[in-house]
């Protein structure tokens, strides 16, 4: 320790110093490249995790969730419109995606400590792990959802007139969102008891 | 005697491949769904309909006939973990959802008793209840219903 306290002092030194060699432009122009190297890097990271190729490397994500939504609307369907897992489980915005990425921390903890690394554990905490995606879509009025599908135009007259009826009763007056209607609309539900609505 | 036995059998075994199959491997189906096709002949399959999806109440042949569902339920849930169409059709639901409440059998358990929710033997709705697709039928169906009946034998007899 005490070897390293001098050394650091010295370097402290040279740090604080004014530059002799290299012009302040220069200098500037150096720290926004590399700012935009880290940046970009960054936000290559964020992309890559950003893919469903990346969510289902996990087999807790695979073997469970993947296998289910095949079966539905949202993987295959007369337009070829697909929604990932991304599409509706990570914001668009930012600093949502952001924060949703340190949540995701949760994961990998999980992943590690095999929280849900086999099918029974999965299904013993199915219905925990759908009711945070529950909250989180109902605090944010079904944002995933609407971004793709905007109540806004939504054309009732096309729309079947049972889905017509409920959506207009709903949706106009912001008395409820998708979720509150639309629970699994890509996975198969856990034991339901209890959940308003069913 | 053991040494002997596959002899029979190769005999047997000898005039069923020598002799014609008396009718033809490859015959057509018989039950006329298929028209053309035979057995071993692979079809492209027809085109998958939508359910029908009008929301408008069919009528029924009889009273006792299960009504057909007249709206979609693609990938509607129905298992140990919960059941979608009694979110919509059960006592509790029918108010907020205007879904016709399921009828007093379906509380009915085996013994005749009446239970205080859906009884076990009527939870899988889609026994007895399914949805329509716009086809034509692959097979025809004159049955008449009560009415039609009572009218023609009203009417026969006024003719005498
Ligand atoms: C490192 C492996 C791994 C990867 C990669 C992964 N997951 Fe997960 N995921 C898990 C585990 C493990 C859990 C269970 C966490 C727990 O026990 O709370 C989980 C839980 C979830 C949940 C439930 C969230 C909650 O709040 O309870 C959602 C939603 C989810 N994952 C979606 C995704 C999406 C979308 C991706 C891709 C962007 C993804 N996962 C990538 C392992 C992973
Ligand atoms: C990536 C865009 C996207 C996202 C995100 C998305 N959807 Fe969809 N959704 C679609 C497409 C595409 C279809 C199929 C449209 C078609 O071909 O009829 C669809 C169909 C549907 C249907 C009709 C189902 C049927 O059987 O006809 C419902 C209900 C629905 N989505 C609800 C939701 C809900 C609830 C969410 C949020 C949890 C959501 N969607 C998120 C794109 C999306
Ligand atoms: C009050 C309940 C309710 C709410 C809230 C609700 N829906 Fe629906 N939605 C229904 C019902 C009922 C149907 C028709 C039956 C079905 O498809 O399951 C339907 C059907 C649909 C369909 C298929 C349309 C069709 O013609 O069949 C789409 C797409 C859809 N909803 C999207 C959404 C989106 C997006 C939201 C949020 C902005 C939303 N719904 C909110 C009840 C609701
Ligand atoms: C159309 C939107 C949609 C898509 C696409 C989607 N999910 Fe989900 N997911 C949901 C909703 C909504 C829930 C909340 C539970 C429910 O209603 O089924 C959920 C719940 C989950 C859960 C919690 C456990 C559970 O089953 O409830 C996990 C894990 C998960 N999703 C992972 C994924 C992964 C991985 C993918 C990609 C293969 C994916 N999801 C694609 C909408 C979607
Ligand atoms: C979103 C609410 C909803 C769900 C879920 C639902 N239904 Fe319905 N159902 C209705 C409504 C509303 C009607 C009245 C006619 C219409 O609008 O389609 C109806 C009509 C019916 C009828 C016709 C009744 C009659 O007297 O002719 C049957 C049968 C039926 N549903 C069965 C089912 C079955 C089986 C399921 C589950 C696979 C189911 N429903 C799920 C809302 C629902
Ligand atoms: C064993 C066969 C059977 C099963 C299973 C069954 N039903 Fe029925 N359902 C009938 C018959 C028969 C009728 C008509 C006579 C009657 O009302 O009992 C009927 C009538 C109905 C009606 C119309 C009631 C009215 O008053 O007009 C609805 C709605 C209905 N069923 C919904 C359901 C739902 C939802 C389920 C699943 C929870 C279900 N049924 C399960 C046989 C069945």
């Amino acid at each position: 320790m005490k070897r390293i306290l001098p050394f650091l002092k010295r370097y402290w030194g040279v740090l604080r110093r004014p530059s002799v060699h290299y012009s302040l432009g220069a200098l500037t122009l150096g720290g926004f490249i590399a700012g935009i190297i880290f940046w970009g890097g960054f936000n290559t990271a964020l992309e890559a995790t950003n893919t469903e190729a990346f969510c289902i490397s996990c087999h807790e994500m695979e073997n469970n969730v993947y296998m289910e939504i095949k079966e539905t609307i949202h993987y295959s369907n007369r337009s070829g419109v697909r929604a990932t897992c991304p599409d509706c489980h990570v914001p668009h915005e930012w600093t949502d995606k952001i924060a949703r990425k340190m949540q995701a921390s949760k994961e990998v903890w999980g992943k590690i400590f095999g929280t849900i690394n086999t099918r029974e554990k999965f299904l013993e905490k199915r219905r925990e792990l759908a009711e945070h995606e529950w909250a989180r879509l109902k605090a944010n009025d079904s944002l995933e959802c609407r971004n793709c599908h905007d109540y806004e135009y939504m054309d009732f007259t096309r729309q079947s007139p049972r889905a017509a009826k409920f959506h207009s009763r709903s949706l106009g007056t912001g008395e409820a969102t998708c979720i509150d209607c639309h629970k699994g609309i890509a996975h198969r539900l856990p034991d339901m008891r209890g959940v308003p609505g069913w | 005697m053991k040494r002997l036995l596959p002899l029979p059998l190769l005999l047997v075994l000898g005039f069923a491949i020598a002799a014609d199959a008396p009718y033809p491997l490859d015959a057509p189906a018989p039950d006329g769904r298929r028209p053309g096709g035979t057995l071993t002949e692979e079809f492209t399959p027809p085109p998958l309909r939508d359910e029908e999806n009008k929301d408008l109440r069919r009528e029924r042949n009889y009273p006792e006939q299960p009504p057909t569902i007249p709206h979609a339920v693609r990938n509607y849930q129905i298992d140990i973990n919960g059941n979608r169409c009694l979110a919509c059709h059960s006592r509790e639901a029918s108010a907020r959802t205007q879904a016709p409440m399921i009828s007093i059998t379906h509380f009915n358990d085996r013994d005749g008793q009446t239970l205080g929710t859906v009884s076990p033997r009527r939870y899988f709705c889609m026994q007895c209840h399914v949805p329509q697709h716009d086809v034509e039928p692959l097979v025809g169906n004159d049955f008449k219903d009560i009415d039609t009946l009572l009218y023609h034998e009203s009417t026969s007899e006024e003719d005498e």
